[in-house]
């Protein structure tokens, strides 16, 4: 017989491996869900509060909410302001909050919260259709002083953005004087600039943005320039003619449409405040993977009842992992394949100290009983049934003692999967009878160890955390164990029982 | 505490239990042919049509009702060994040497109500001892009585032979012999000595228990490096048609020495303990290595235990 090539093989594996790692580095990217617990991300809290006075009519506000603004990604929306009817409307490319109300008077106040995480990989899409410049008429003597304007920018300038950064430059109140006081007034300078780049052919318009600082009440927009480059728009600053936009300033407006109309109501105004929060990254990811393609590989969307359970399920390879390892690589003898699994499984809800100390009693009272009713001459299967039962009863003995005594860990032996401990100790007991007491100890101190081993990985917060939010990883722990069937070296234990060999060398 | 380092062990060609699983059990044992060895009952019916003897079969216990029965069977004889069929490392196998009134004599001496041996028959056919804890039938066989020559090295118990044999050549052999430690049965694990014997002569060569090395048996006091097996080249032979009879590549052949019968066989295993390299003092490995080099093998068993006395002769 040949021996056939392991090379497909090992290829599978790492196939299988790369695929879990790989697959888990995707969803960190795309979905990013953490790779450790207790990662914090900052959450912007923005809440912008309308006021108006009601006058008796129907009432239809609508203000400009983000849309897409550069640098923030958008978690949550959410309008607080009873009695109204609210829905977000997109039209034509912007969104609109709307709330509506038949009988409206007095002073009302309306509320909008959106919560943002900053993210730099944000940009904004393209738009759909390419903006064009809008005419823009001029009375005389305005049209000339324009003209002139325009034209000194455009001959120190070479693109759009030069041209935009020359003319905030030629507008500002200490550049050449006469033209810029003939046009510029107070309250009409960002419009201005706005009409003359237009004029100019370069499309332009103005955003409002919202300088982010920690709870900070009552703030107002301020006004941002925006240009067509032909690819995307880019922001200025209408005063400095810094390009870009400064760090932790929100864009709420891009639109060209109005910040907030009130249909029957006065004296309308909006005001932000803000509040910066942290929130756990993973909850944020849970949050998210809903909206997100990738969503669907996640176990998030589940019932809240059954993610527990998967939470469990999903501990369970590791601890198969270590039993394999133990077994193969390390050579301890168990009593039972998986019965450390099982274990520690239950140890992970008794935690440590009381689980072990309920196994024991328990295993240790059912041992005294087995050796009665192995007396008593019984087949079988009949010997493990009552044996289970005696097991139950056994239980529930320490559990209520123990509550009678005030420890409340008692209780936790009903953790225990009765069938299987009834099993090992019917496994013991004979193993007492053939072996002795020795291999006894041998087996269940090999038990003990391999199961507090994969307890110690289970219950590692870092281990439940990949486990649960990265259930591919669990390819990669199929790789080990597959991996680990192909060993063919010495175990750890073979190098202390073939020891004596060394007499024949 | 002593340790041994893994080169070292490479250098001495030994066997460890993961190699064995892996290179030698999955790869020349077929899973078809598990069942033949592990039921006992299989094994015999089988290796009797290749002229391989078992000790005489008196009775199968199949059903929970027949037990009561088994106390008239029991009734004529004076010797027999009650064996689970798929049991495993002599697990569950009681052996009864004699009567006093209404009592049995197992080997060690003790003495037990037919009770007891009711209460056994119903553990084994409930499957205590069976592999996979499956229902399982008990088989009844004659007593063994090993010869003299042999029997006088062995506190109770019948010593047996080991031969592992690969892909039907004998590759190895060790004598097991009963100690008080080992409650009478030849279990190395138990705390049996293991002799290793040489393949060319049947000779005894270093003996262990315990994995210690020992010169004189613990309980006999006799010397173990004196032991000479007679009708070697038989038992050889013998294991090696085991070979035809299950297909089995790497296998542990039990035999003992009747001395009423001659050689029998007592059980195959598909799955033999590694202690046999402990025995001889040398590693399995190269003579596995060298029967796997083979580019014609022999055909016959009588040629391939001719090739294994010829290559596997062991200094001591």
């Amino acid at each position: 017989m040949t021996s056939r090539s392991r090379i497909p093989f090992y290829f599978a594996i790492l196939l299988l491996i790369a695929a879990g790692v790989s697959i888990a580095v995707w969803r960190h990217v795309e979905l990013r869900i953490p790779w450790f617990t207790g990662e914090q991300q900052p959450v912007w809290m923005v809440e912008a509060r309308v006021d108006f006075t009601g006058t008796g009519e129907p009432v239809l506000a609508s203000m400009n909410i983000p849309d897409q603004p550069p640098g923030f990604r958008i978690i949550s929306e959410q309008a607080a302001s009873p009695g109204y009817g609210f829905s977000i409307v997109e039209d034509s490319g912007e969104r609109r909050a709307e709330w509506s109300k038949r009988d409206v008077s007095g002073a009302q106040t309306l509320y909008f919260k959106v919560q943002l995480v900053p993210d730099e990989q944000i940009k904004p899409d393209k738009p759909r259709q390419r903006p064009k410049p809008e005419p823009a008429f001029w009375e005389e003597p305005q049209a000339t002083a324009v003209e002139e304007l325009l034209q000194q920018a455009a001959a120190r300038s070479s693109t759009p953005e030069s041209m935009t950064r020359e003319l905030i430059k030629l507008l500002q109140p200490d550049g050449n004087a006469q033209n810029t006081t003939l046009l510029v007034a107070n309250d009409n300078y960002i419009n201005l600039l706005n009409r003359m780049l237009n004029h100019a052919g370069i499309p332009a318009r103005t955003a409002d943005g919202l300088a982010l600082e920690d709870a900070r009440r009552r703030q107002q927009l301020r006004p941002f320039l925006q240009i067509y480059d032909g690819d995307k728009w880019l922001t200025f600053n209408p005063r400095t003619a810094e390009q870009g936009l400064p760090e932790n300033v929100l864009l709420w407006r891009q639109a060209a449409t109005s910040l907030l109309d009130v249909v029957g109501g006065d004296d309308s105004e909006v005001s932000f405040s803000m509040l910066r929060q942290t929130v756990p990254a993973l909850q944020l990811a849970q949050a998210q993977s809903a909206e997100n393609g990738l969503g669907f590989l996640s176990l998030y969307q589940l019932p809240i009842e059954e993610q527990g359970m998967f939470r469990m399920l999903l501990l369970l390879p590791l601890g198969a992992l270590v039993v394999a390892f133990m077994r193969i690589v390390v050579g301890i003898r168990t009593s039972g394949t998986f019965m450390p699994i099982l274990i520690a499984v239950a140890f992970v809800q008794t935690t440590l100290i009381p689980g072990l100390i309920a196994f024991l009693s328990v295993v240790a009272i059912g041992l005294l009983m087995r050796g009665y009713l192995s007396s008593l001459n019984l087949l079988l299967v009949s010997r493990i049934s009552a044996l289970i039962i005696l097991v139950i009863f056994i239980t529930a003995g320490l559990s209520i003692a123990g509550y009678q005594m005030g420890f409340n860990t008692g209780m936790t032996v009903t953790f225990f999967p009765m069938v299987i401990i009834a099993w090992t100790i019917e496994r013991m007991s004979i193993l007492w009878e053939e072996e002795g007491a020795r291999e006894v100890f041998v087996q269940g101190a090999g038990s003990l160890f391999v199961a507090v081993c994969a307890f110690l990985l289970m219950s590692a917060p870092l281990a439940e955390h990949l486990t649960f939010n990265f259930p591919e990883l669990h390819l990669v722990v199929l790789g080990l164990i597959l991996l680990m069937g192909q060993y063919t070296g010495y175990k750890l234990s073979e190098l202390r029982r073939f020891h004596p060999m060394k007499a024949y060398d | 505490m002593g340790w041994i380092s893994p080169f070292k062990l490479n250098q001495l060609g030994m066997l460890n239990m993961n190699r064995r699983n892996v290179d030698y059990i999955a790869r020349y044992n077929s899973r078809a042919s598990y069942p033949l060895v592990d039921n006992k009952l299989k094994t015999k019916l089988v290796v009797a049509e290749y002229d391989v003897r078992t000790p005489r079969l008196l009775q199968v216990v199949r059903q929970q009702h027949e037990i009561p029965h088994f106390r008239e069977m029991a009734e004529d004889l004076t010797g027999f060994a009650i064996k689970p069929a798929k049991g495993s490392g002599g697990k569950g196998i009681t052996v009864v040497t004699g009567r006093d009134g209404d009592e049995y004599i197992k080997a060690s001496g003790a003495r037990v109500p037919s009770a007891y041996l009711e209460r056994h028959l119903s553990n084994i056919l409930a499957g205590l001892y069976s592999l996979a804890g499956t229902p399982d039938v008990a088989v009844v066989e004659n007593l063994v009585e090993s010869i003299p020559g042999l029997a006088k090295y062995s506190f109770q118990g019948v010593p047996d032979i080991r031969i592992v044999v690969f892909q039907g050549y004998p590759v190895m052999a060790m004598l097991r012999l009963a100690t008080k430690a080992s409650d009478g049965k030849a279990n190395l694990h138990q705390g049996a000595v293991g002799v290793g014997l040489n393949i060319a002569n049947g000779h005894g060569l270093n003996a262990v228990q315990f994995n210690r090395p020992i010169t004189l048996h613990p309980d006999t006091g006799l010397a173990l490096e004196n032991i000479v097996i007679e009708d070697w080249q038989e038992m050889l032979v013998m294991a090696s048609r085991c070979y035809e009879a299950t297909g089995l590549g790497y296998m542990g052949v039990d035999l003992v020495v009747d001395v009423n019968e001659g050689p029998l066989l007592l059980e195959l295993n598909a799955r033999p303990g590694l202690a046999i390299q402990m025995a001889n003092g040398r590693g399995l490995l190269p003579r596995l290595r060298q029967i796997e080099a083979i580019r014609k093998p022999h055909f016959t068993p009588e040629e391939r235990a001719a090739f294994a006395m010829e290559t596997f002769t062991s200094r001591r």
